[in-house]
């Protein structure tokens, strides 16, 4: 069986923060992480790899990210936490690339890489929350979908995928076959810390390839930014809706006279 | 290998009218769809262009008229027993199909865990641009063209994105944005029923069961008074004065997303870019600095009231009113002073 991961070397954006002077983003000393709901769909692939393996049949995780030479510690780090291969897609001529460009290329390698079972994303990455990538790919790669998945189930000799997907309001019980695309989210599990003997692998007898779009054979009419049918036009920071009153003080003068003012608003 | 469709073979002069898809559950219109016919309504008219909805279901006829009376010109009605539940591959190879053949200039979808899982697998279908999550779509003026708003870098800030070369322009909106208009059951529009062939669908999940969480999650979108927690309370246990504050002035609690990461309530409270956007006629911020996620997700509100130990917190740019000050010595004074106010 083989599994191809797909995850995403993200900036930690819960510590983004904005220049208030300039209104630009502030990136200097912003750690690099691997995408939150990227590693819980990591984690899985492991999971099922542990679990068959000990039935005897050979599982590999391959882990596929798209990203700049510095992803490599990304991908070193999924090494650790098990993955059996490290593939890197890079190359300057992906630059720009919307969704749909960036799910061609994925689409192309994961087609190059051959022979796999199940393809695992993580729901979305928390740099873009778009959660588009991963269903087109499947729509190129002509798999069934199940996004949002909070559980999962594979028999081992139907191939029959069992999952729960998760709604707003509850969840679905979703029945499909192999090879198909998942994508995680963090209910799905807790993902594991690499081992010592993990992280020495990583960095001793396993490698990261480092594949450009040449090395995939990608038609050069579906990456990058020109082919991209979304363009950002601009980026800015919200106006403020504008400063209110601020009360004098923070005792029971000041919030009698709050309620007063909501009172004669009639908001309360 | 992998087909590359011609896509620069668009005419897009070809493409008119908005489109907006009316997800339904179990034969319930989302919420988020008649906001979506307010928004198209808006943009349509500015493009002079028709509002049509795209229905998929079965025995689904009956929601075709409060579909016109929430703003549509025209229902496209996809009945057929294979649509019953939402599937992927069944509604996107149905609803791109007639994308292909009426082809639509601007198909705007609800941002739920369905459009979500709908949109990108059409878009790649259709070869065309999908902007997720939207928070503000407008018309340019000169080009006519979609203008899609939607927070950026975790929702630090914000992006225009758009579709020049290729149609239609997709994108997802976050449910709880736009403004619903108010039913006009006076409204004329017609239905149009789409014949499909089921045979032909290649549907290769199947939706065994349908569960609803036993405990309702907070209906945070429907609320009129939200009052909500951030890092500022310290610890978990102060959510449970945010509760007593809401549930005095008769609302329900929400939080930012650092109280959620803290682990200190669940995700269903989240208020902001990856929680909920919400609009109450009053909300009231405890504790919470401000980010611009946040902000994203609240900043609609009709009144908004902070309360924060920093009085340089971003929230007081955005508050209508504030109070510098120790939320666990302030809120129980609101609570003290709104229980006198409804005594007598």
């Amino acid at each position: 069986m083989k599994i191809i991961v797909c995850a995403k070397q993200v900036p930690d954006t819960n510590e983004v923060k904005l220049d208030p002077k300039t209104g630009t983003l502030i990136r200097e000393g912003i750690p690099s992480i691997i995408n939150p709901d990227d590693r819980n769909a990591l984690e899985e692939a492991l999971r099922i790899k542990d679990k068959f393996e000990n039935e005897n049949e050979r599982v590999e995780v391959v882990v596929l990210t798209m990203g700049p030479p510095q992803a490599d510690v990304a991908l070193r780090e999924a090494l650790a936490m098990g993955a059996d291969r490290a593939i890197l897609l890079c190359d300057r001529k992906f630059a720009g690339s919307d969704t749909w460009a960036t799910a061609h290329a994925i689409a192309w390698t994961i087609d190059k890489i051959g022979g796999y079972d199940l393809v695992f994303c993580g729901r979305q990455a928390i740099d873009g929350d778009t959660a588009q990538v991963g269903p087109q790919v499947a729509e190129y790669l002509n798999l069934p979908q199940v996004t949002y998945v909070r559980r999962l189930d594979i028999e081992r000799d139907g191939g029959t995928v069992t999952v729960e997907r998760a709604l707003e309001d509850g969840y679905e019980v979703i029945e499909t076959r192999l090879p198909c695309l998942l994508t995680a989210v963090k209910e799905l599990n807790v993902p594991r810390y690499p081992s010592m003997r993990g992280i020495f692998d990583a960095y001793g007898e396993k490698q990261v390839e480092v594949w450009s779009a040449d090395d995939v054979g990608i038609d050069p009419s579906v990456i990058g930014l020109k082919a991209s049918p979304t363009n950002v036009r601009r980026v800015f920071t919200p106006e403020p809706r504008g400063k209110g009153i601020m009360l004098e003080g923070s005792g029971k003068e000041a919030v009698q006279n709050l309620f007063a003012q909501l009172r004669e608003k009639r908001i309360v | 290998m992998i087909n590359v469709t011609n896509i620069e073979s668009m005419n897009i002069a070809d493409y008119k009218g908005v489109w907006v898809f009316a997800e339904q559950r179990a034969g319930r219109l989302e919420n988020v769809v008649f906001e979506l016919l307010g928004e198209g309504r808006r943009l349509a008219d500015e493009l002079g262009v028709e509002l049509s909805a795209v229905l998929a279901g079965s025995n689904v006829g009956e929601l075709c008229a409060p579909l016109i009376s929430g703003g549509a010109d025209r229902v496209y009605c996809v009945d057929v027993p294979a649509l019953k539940t939402y599937t992927t591959e069944g509604y996107a190879s149905v609803i791109a199909d007639l994308v292909k053949s009426e082809k639509p200039e601007v198909f705007i979808i609800g941002a739920t865990n369905i459009g979500r899982d709908l949109g990108p697998r059409m878009a790649a279908k259709l070869n065309t641009g999908l902007t997720a999550d939207c928070t503000g779509l407008a018309i340019d003026p000169e080009q006519k063209i979609l203008l899609q708003t939607r927070p950026a870098f975790g929702g630090n800030v914000m992006a225009m994105i758009v579709t020049t070369r290729h149609r239609p322009q997709m994108s997802t909106v976050r449910p709880g944005v736009m403004k619903k208009l108010l039913p006009d059951p006076s409204r004329k529009g017609t239905v149009e029923t789409v014949a499909v062939d089921e045979t032909a669908l290649n549907i290769r999940t199947i939706v065994k069961d349908i569960v609803k969480s036993a405990r309702k999650d907070v209906d945070l979108t429907e609320a009129d008074v939200i009052v909500s927690g951030g890092r500022g309370l310290g610890n978990p246990e102060g959510f449970a004065l945010i509760k007593e504050l809401a549930d005095t002035l008769g609302g329900v609690v929400g939080s930012s997303r650092a109280a959620v990461d803290a682990g200190w309530i669940a995700q269903a409270h989240q208020v902001g870019q990856t929680g909920k956007t919400v609009r109450p006629k009053l909300y009231v911020a405890c504790g919470i600095s401000g980010a611009i996620q946040h902000l994203a997700g609240m900043q609609n509100s009709k009144c908004i009231i902070a309360i924060n130990k920093a009085e340089s917190a971003p929230i007081f740019d955005t508050a209508d009113y504030g109070i510098v000050g120790d939320l666990y010595k302030v809120i129980p004074l609101m609570i003290e002073e709104f229980r006198r106010i409804k005594e007598n």
